[in-house]
């Protein structure tokens, strides 16, 4: 789950990490003056709270400096639609605007704290050229970019801060500053079972201040279970079918083709969508029915596919391992007497007792197409919805 | 020979009187493979499946001589049943358990490479993975038996369903399999691709080795900079997620193109570039297998 920058300001806070004296995150144009009120003397930033970067440049950042500016601009920034190269054409809808005091940047640092897949433990990223979107340095200037591997155990150790503060060439005043703020949003990263914390940037003011001037938190879904505050916390980026699908343990992501995709397994799921590409088609979504492909879970993968107005016709391709294809098959009929589908459906089956499925299928009556391939299944699902 | 597991291995069934590991587990024992303890903490002394229970791994080890562990142990607690399992002196442990959190794995992880460097034979094998099959011998996981054939083939998978599709085409070719390793679709994992392939490289059974992977991470970069130094077998290699959007977890944890990186097109190129033959259509990996000079041998070879 990604959280907003007020929020992860708000953790931030909580931690003792420094961050601009602050309005706090509001809806409505009314409550801009309240807001100005509690972040003091202005200037003052707006900052639209979406989960997308490239915000300054999409006009989601905006400086004010008297509060009829402050007005102009929240009331043009609630309801925009905001384009960045993250958010695709349409955009994401501006729904709360954060209202921070203006800081004096002398300098601009990144610093992030990431899941190293390959090292297999948090590690702390940081470069002196802060400001800018890490993978493009990462890309054109590797050489300015600092690590730290940080022990899951044991958490960052003083002197790798401390290593970290020398080579951002931190002015030697604040270095005890600098060492508490890294200590704290490894902690952080721990404590919210995170899989990113980033600051980007993180500031030295004109009096050699550091504060956090933006904050980016994703934290780990499998983790919620000991996350009460994040586990009742909304999920902003899921979509209404992505959270009912997650509700009965199915595996969602909405895309935006034609064709209705349920599979079970992660791995076979995309491949079967891939597979769909490759015939010329395009994936409707990504769906893992679980390892349980039963009538009950069959029927709510139809229910969750069918909500999509886009769908013109569903693929249903299933390995029947332990769980056997006549067994998968009558869950299929057994689902579609329920439903009323009204755009074609090809099934594959494949697997333990494959015959007998797919003789099951045939016999029902009901109007299919059964394919004995993936790529058959592909192929057919393709010219089906008419995109062949 | 095979990898990893053979006839003598000897498992004990971490969580074998839950739903699932009492299910699975009763499938491994079909199968053929010896299931000699099981761990559920609290119901040592009794039996279930015929299989004696004990409360810790260190009596099952003493007990019955268990060298492979098999864990369906709950998420909030396989993280510490994977750590008992170490440190009981298990020398397999393979991890079934899904939605373990990443921090977990990662002190998890921290652990394993101590205890390794420390000298330990031991090895973690997932999670969130199928588990590991050498056909006709042991079968430690969830995959269905009975798809699989003895035989020349190594396969390595971050996928299971995916890897049950490769096994059933090559089956269907009449191609045998070596041994299946699942390594898990999570981010943080006890086997990479390239540990795989070293030691199918090792092995004499195998003659050439399947390799599956998604996006997400670099460990397919990984396995093919190891390819172009150290392997001299034929690798086969498909990858999925060409379709999935970037910045979308598609189900596996680690299933996740992000800072771009970790892509489809990168992990495609950075293998072909070795040498290493990419199917690009799921459907064609057992045909491309058995149309290739080692699949034409070994097809010459079951046919003599």
């Amino acid at each position: 789950m990604k959280l907003l920058e007020f929020q992860g300001k708000d953790v931030f806070r909580r931690y003792g990490i420094p961050v601009p004296p602050t309005g706090g995150a509001i809806q409505k144009p009314a409550q801009l003056p309240a807001a100005l009120k509690r972040a003091g003397k202005g200037p003052w930033v707006i900052k639209a709270q979406v989960l997308a970067g490239g915000r300054g440049k999409a006009g989601g950042v905006k400086l004010a400096k008297t509060p009829k500016e402050a007005s102009e601009i929240v009331k043009n920034m609630l309801g925009m639609r905001l384009i960045t190269p993250q958010t695709g054409e349409k955009g994401i809808k501006v729904g709360t605007v954060l209202v921070d005091k203006a800081s004096d940047i002398a300098r601009e640092i990144y610093f992030s704290v990431v899941l190293d897949r390959k090292l297999g433990c948090p590690t702390i990223i940081a470069s002196a050229e802060g400001g800018v979107e890490i993978e493009h340095l990462a890309h054109h200037k590797p050489e300015a970019i600092l690590r730290e591997a940080v022990d899951p155990v044991a958490g960052l150790k003083g002197y790798q801060a401390r290593r970290l503060a020398f080579a951002l060439k931190i002015p030697t005043p604040q270095l005890g500053v600098f060492v508490k703020m890294a200590t704290a949003l490894v902690k952080v990263f721990m404590d919210l079972d995170a899989n990113l914390v980033e600051v980007n940037p993180l500031i030295v003011t004109a009096k050699g201040e550091l504060v956090a001037l933006d904050a980016k938190v994703t934290t780990d879904d499998n983790a919620l279970f000991r996350q009460k505050e994040l586990a009742d916390m909304t999920d902003i980026e899921a979509t209404p079918a992505e959270k009912e699908a997650k509700k009965v343990g199915i595996s969602f992501v909405g895309l935006d083709g034609t064709i209705g995709c349920m599979v079970n397994g992660a791995g076979l799921a995309m491949a079967t969508m891939d597979s769909v590409h490759l015939a010329g088609g395009s994936p409707a979504n990504f769906l893992d029915v679980g390892g349980g492909a039963n009538a009950e879970q069959v029927t709510r993968a139809f229910q969750i596919i069918m909500k999509d107005k886009k769908v013109k016709a569903v693929l249903i391709n299933i390995f029947g391992g332990i769980m056997r294809c006549d067994t998968i098959a009558e869950g299929v009929l057994a689902a579609l007497k329920k439903i009323k589908l009204n755009v074609p459906l090809v099934v594959r089956l494949e697997g333990t007792n494959v015959k007998e499925g797919r003789a099951l299928l045939q016999k029902s009556g009901l109007k299919m197409t059964v394919a004995d391939s993936l790529w058959d299944a592909a192929q057919k699902a393709v010219a089906a919805a008419g995109e062949n | 020979m095979s990898i990893l597991l053979h006839k003598r291995s000897r498992i004990v069934v971490q969580g074998l009187t839950g739903s699932a590991g009492s299910f699975h587990a009763k499938q491994c024992i079909d199968y053929g493979s010896a299931v000699v303890a099981g761990v559920t903490p609290g119901k040592g002394g009794s039996t279930h499946l015929g299989v004696p229970v004990y409360d810790t791994v260190r009596e099952s080890v003493r007990e019955r001589g268990a060298d492979v562990s098999l864990v369906f142990v709950p998420p909030f607690a396989a993280a510490d049943s994977i750590l008992e399992a170490f440190d009981a002196g298990i020398k397999l442990v393979i991890a079934i358990t899904e939605g373990i959190p990443v921090l977990d794995m990662a002190r998890v992880k921290a652990d394993l490479v101590r205890r390794r460097r420390d000298g330990q034979d031991l090895r973690l094998i997932g999670p969130n993975c199928p588990g590991v099959i050498t056909p006709g011998e042991c079968k430690a996981g969830i995959m269905p038996g009975y798809i699989h054939k003895p035989g020349p083939v190594g396969i390595v998978s971050r996928s299971g369903t995916l890897t049950y599709e490769a096994v059933w085409q090559l089956t269907s070719h009449g191609i045998g399999q070596s041994t299946v390793v699942g390594i898990g679709g999570d981010p943080v994992n006890g086997t990479s691709f390239v540990d795989a392939l070293d030691l199918f490289e090792h092995d004499d059974r195998t003659k050439a080795v399947v390799m599956i992977g998604e996006i997400g991470g670099s460990a397919e970069e990984d396995a093919a900079e190891f390819f172009k130094r150290r392997m001299t077998k034929p690798v086969f290699a498909f990858i999925a997620g060409k379709t999935a959007p970037p910045g979308r977890r598609m189900g596996h944890a680690g299933a996740i193109v992000e800072g771009g990186s970790g892509g489809h097109g990168d992990k495609v190129a950075a293998l072909e570039r070795v040498g290493i033959t990419v199917v690009q259509n799921l459907s064609e990996i057992g045909a491309t297998v058995a149309k290739s000079p080692i699949g034409a041998r070994v097809l010459a070879a079951v046919a003599a």
